[in-house]
């Protein structure tokens, strides 16, 4: 294995192709994240953003193609090992640990987690869950059961889990569907201030004020393929972008 | 050590005192030759537990761990005459390796498929043993108990104390897996899988790592049941009686902390003893059937659900 070049891209996507059955769920995307970017992806119902999520985060395999992080190819290593590399995400539909607390769900995280010799005691890693919660606004919650949880706090939750693992790409998969406007706010600010100069997030959104906001590049997936990438005004100005939304 | 493990430690040691002075100052044998049982179920129970209980994977196939320790413990005996220890460590490792078999096989499946397949993996083997000459086959086989070792006055005295150790080993080495991170990866996946994956916790390796030690503990459990009746054969080493009672002894406990498996197969073998004696062997299936359907129904969390549910009640009354 040689060593990344400095500018080599955190994310490296290469011609991945994923099938279900004869229905094409990805075709052939090829795409690049850098280090530390804010990055947004946008397709309608069915395109395939979720699918691509799942082939990064090792939920699903794809049938061709490449998925490579830090300049390793990551593609034959299953979900725990790209999580101890630094990928981490939160899911659609929230997924709690139900039967424990919210600190226990963020334990379970710092418990695996790659940098786990840095939190050599259970009372390290108890520390270490308590600031990612006050980071995340969580804390007065952190010994709640995560079934007592408003569907705001369980989006946080999810994200504060996502940290726990310590991730040098995060990904949020619409974690703000459902949501009132001011709740919708807080969590953007909530994920404008966790990205940074270490940690790329790929945010995948139907709210277009919140994308648009967010991204400093965007992506937007239809039908499996990519139909437009660029900066959120370039992409929004995109014919066939307007068209696969307005479907005029 | 934490306080907690002193306690534990000291009422473990309390334990094995009086197991021990039981054996010594009570003449009668029965005693120990019902209480073997209920210490046989302790272990089953609470080894069950560590699969079925934290990690949500409901084995079917207790009966198949307990037939494999007693048929290591049979065959260990024919061709060598091993002593009682060393036919109960093979079985350990034997039951471990069949533990690590089976989770290969059939870890990847999840719910009812994953009981299903146990419930084959009991038939497979049981069928083999029955079809295998030199350990009976399905006759059965008689055995002829060695002489006694110092300080037990009789054989039976000595088995009770043996699974009284076992009882001690089995809760020591599932305690330790639920105050350790092994613990919480295991409720994080019985939770949910693709989450607890996608959060770091290596689900296969530690799915594998319950099924082996739980394998392990089930056929050490089993293993000293050839001597205990000095007889085996397959009908009543591989009865699926072992696996329901088992699964409704750890259930009717609750299956959240050891102490459940612990309290349900004391509860429920003690009643069963007590049947047989006094009614019939049949009434104690029908109990059995009884108390499972009242506790999933009035107490789905077990003895420790419905405790810890009125003292919380209580606790902020």
């Amino acid at each position: 294995m040689t060593a990344a070049a400095p500018e080599a891209p955190l994310l490296r996507i290469d011609t991945l192709t994923k099938t279900f059955g004869g229905f094409v769920a990805l075709d052939n995307i090829s795409v690049e994240i850098r280090k530390g970017e804010r990055f947004g992806l946008i397709g309608p119902n069915g395109s395939g953003k979720t699918t691509l999520v799942n082939c990064i985060s090792g939920a699903l395999r794809p049938n061709k193609g490449a998925v490579l992080f830090a300049g390793e190819n990551i593609s034959p290593l299953s979900a725990n090992k790209r999580s101890h590399r630094g990928i981490a995400r939160s899911f659609q539909i929230p997924r709690p640990f139900r039967s424990m607390t919210v600190l226990e769900n963020l334990m379970v995280a710092l418990d695996f987690a790659a940098h786990r010799h840095l939190l050599e005691t259970e009372a390290h890693r108890r520390d270490a869950a308590m600031a990612v919660l006050t980071r995340i606004g969580l804390a007065a919650k952190a010994t709640v059961s995560t079934a007592t949880l408003t569907q705001v706090e369980l989006r946080k939750m999810e994200l504060a889990r996502a940290m726990a693992t310590g991730p040098k790409l995060l990904i949020s998969d619409e974690a703000m569907a459902g949501l009132s406007t001011s709740e919708v706010d807080e969590v953007l600010d909530l994920l404008m201030s966790l990205g940074g100069e270490d940690i790329a997030i790929i945010m995948i959104e139907h709210i277009m004020q919140a994308v648009m906001r967010f991204s400093e590049r965007v992506m937007c997936l239809d039908a499996g393929k990519i139909i437009a990438i660029g900066t959120p005004s370039e992409v929004m100005a995109n014919p066939r972008v307007q068209e696969a939304y307005l479907g005029t | 050590m934490q306080r907690s493990s002193i306690v534990f430690w000291l009422c473990a040691a309390v334990f094995l005192i009086a197991v021990l002075l039981m054996t010594q100052f009570v003449r009668n044998e029965y005693p120990f030759f019902a209480g073997y049982v209920i210490l046989q179920f302790v272990v089953l129970s609470v080894a069950w537990t560590i699969l079925g209980g934290y990690a949500g994977y409901v084995n079917f196939g207790t009966n198949a761990f307990f037939g494999v320790g007693v048929y290591t413990a049979v065959l260990l005996l024919q061709a060598f005459g091993a002593p009682l220890g060393v036919q109960i460590l093979v079985a350990a490792v034997v039951g471990g390796l069949l533990g690590l078999g089976v989770g290969l096989l059939t870890l990847r499946m999840r719910g009812i498929f994953f009981s299903i397949a146990t419930i084959a993996l009991a038939i497979i083997i049981e069928t083999a043993v029955t079809n295998w000459r030199f350990v009976g086959g399905a006759a059965g086989i008689q055995l002829q108990r060695p002489p006694v070792m110092e300080p037990f006055d009789s054989y039976v005295k000595m088995l009770f104390f043996v699974q009284a150790l076992l009882v001690v080993i089995a809760i020591a080495i599932t305690r330790f897996i639920q105050n350790s991170r092994i613990g919480r990866g295991l409720h994080a996946l019985r939770d949910d899988e693709l989450a607890a994956e996608c959060m770091g916790v290596p689900t296969l390796r530690l799915k594998l790592l319950a099924c082996v030690i739980s394998g392990a503990l089930m056929s050490a459990g089993g293993a000293p049941a050839a001597m205990y009746l000095q007889f085996a054969n397959p009908d009543s080493a591989f009865n699926l009686n072992y696996s329901i009672s088992v699964l409704a002894m750890s259930l009717i406990g609750g299956t959240a902390h050891w102490i459940g498996p612990v309290l349900g197969a004391v509860l429920l073998a003690s009643t069963q003893q007590l049947l047989t004696v006094t009614i019939s062997s049949e009434v104690n299936v029908l109990v059995l059937g009884c108390m499972l359907v009242l506790f999933v129904v009035a107490a789905p969390k077990g003895i420790i659900g419905l405790v810890s549910r009125l003292a919380g009640k209580g606790g902020r009354a």
